[in-house]
């Protein structure tokens, strides 16, 4: 179980290896990769900045997977989340879920990632190819998909 | 009689679009003593000054966090080290 922030990119296989490496009880890995997406309705994007709270982007990551652990049966579990300036095509984030059975690595992977949009503290900050820059605002599917998990029995 | 302590004090951080229109990212101050919840803090934040009426006009989009973790507006204040305030998160 681990959580980074981190301005560098990240490699794929070194971390699902270091993760799942050793333990013969796992049976299933489950990978989602968020990525910076070339366009904003139709407008081409010139880059993307991610800013965070230091400190509570941390602990809130460590609630989010712990959560996800007593949850389902993950293995072992990961969350790398970049910020900084980032471009179309870069890596953004990174969860991966193991388990013994497929059904637990996608479930915890899924929700690690509905809980990370809606209460990690991060934000984005677009710039645009005219030049301007906005603030990304929080989607409402979001925030449903997170609360669909609360209203599910454990 | 018991001793009159002055209030102490509590950090304050704001994040993205706030901390931009507030003009400010963090700040060491005494709260005063009449707010007791979050809701009390935010409508207190939204008379200090143009930059913070701005940044706070609209309570309802600002979520706060105490101690690194997120509260409700009807949250106490009280014994809180460091108080955030940002828009709803947006990343992954």
């Amino acid at each position: 179980m681990a959580v980074r922030v981190s301005s560098d990119d990240f490699d794929i296989s070194e971390e699902m290896a270091k993760l799942s490496s050793g333990d013969t009880g796992i049976g299933g890995v489950a990978l989602f990769v968020g990525k910076v997406r070339g366009d904003v309705k139709g407008q081409p994007l010139v880059s993307m900045t991610l800013e965070h709270y230091p400190g509570m982007t941390e602990a809130e990551l460590g609630r989010i997977e712990a959560e996800a652990c007593s949850r389902f049966k993950l293995s072992a579990s990961l969350i790398v989340h970049r910020v900084g300036e980032l471009k179309p095509g870069d890596n953004i984030v990174l969860v991966i879920a193991c388990a013994p059975h497929r059904q637990d690595a996608f479930a915890g992977a899924e929700y690690l990632m509905d809980y990370l949009k809606t209460r990690a503290p991060f934000w984005k900050k677009e710039t645009l190819g005219d030049g301007s820059a906005q603030w990304v605002d929080a989607r409402e599917s979001d925030e449903d998909a997170a609360t669909a998990w609360s209203q599910t029995t454990k | 009689m018991t001793e009159r302590q002055s209030p102490p004090e509590v950090t304050l951080r704001y994040f993205a679009w706030l901390r931009e229109r507030a003009g400010v990212s963090e700040e060491r101050l005494a709260l005063p003593a009449d707010i007791v919840t979050v809701r009390d803090l935010l409508l207190w934040q939204a008379r200090r000054g143009q930059a913070f009426e701005q940044a706070f006009a609209k309570p309802e989009a600002i979520r706060v966090a105490i101690d690194h973790a997120h509260v409700k507006p009807t949250a106490a204040v009280a014994n809180a080290r460091e108080i955030a305030f940002f828009p709803p998160v947006t990343g992954g």
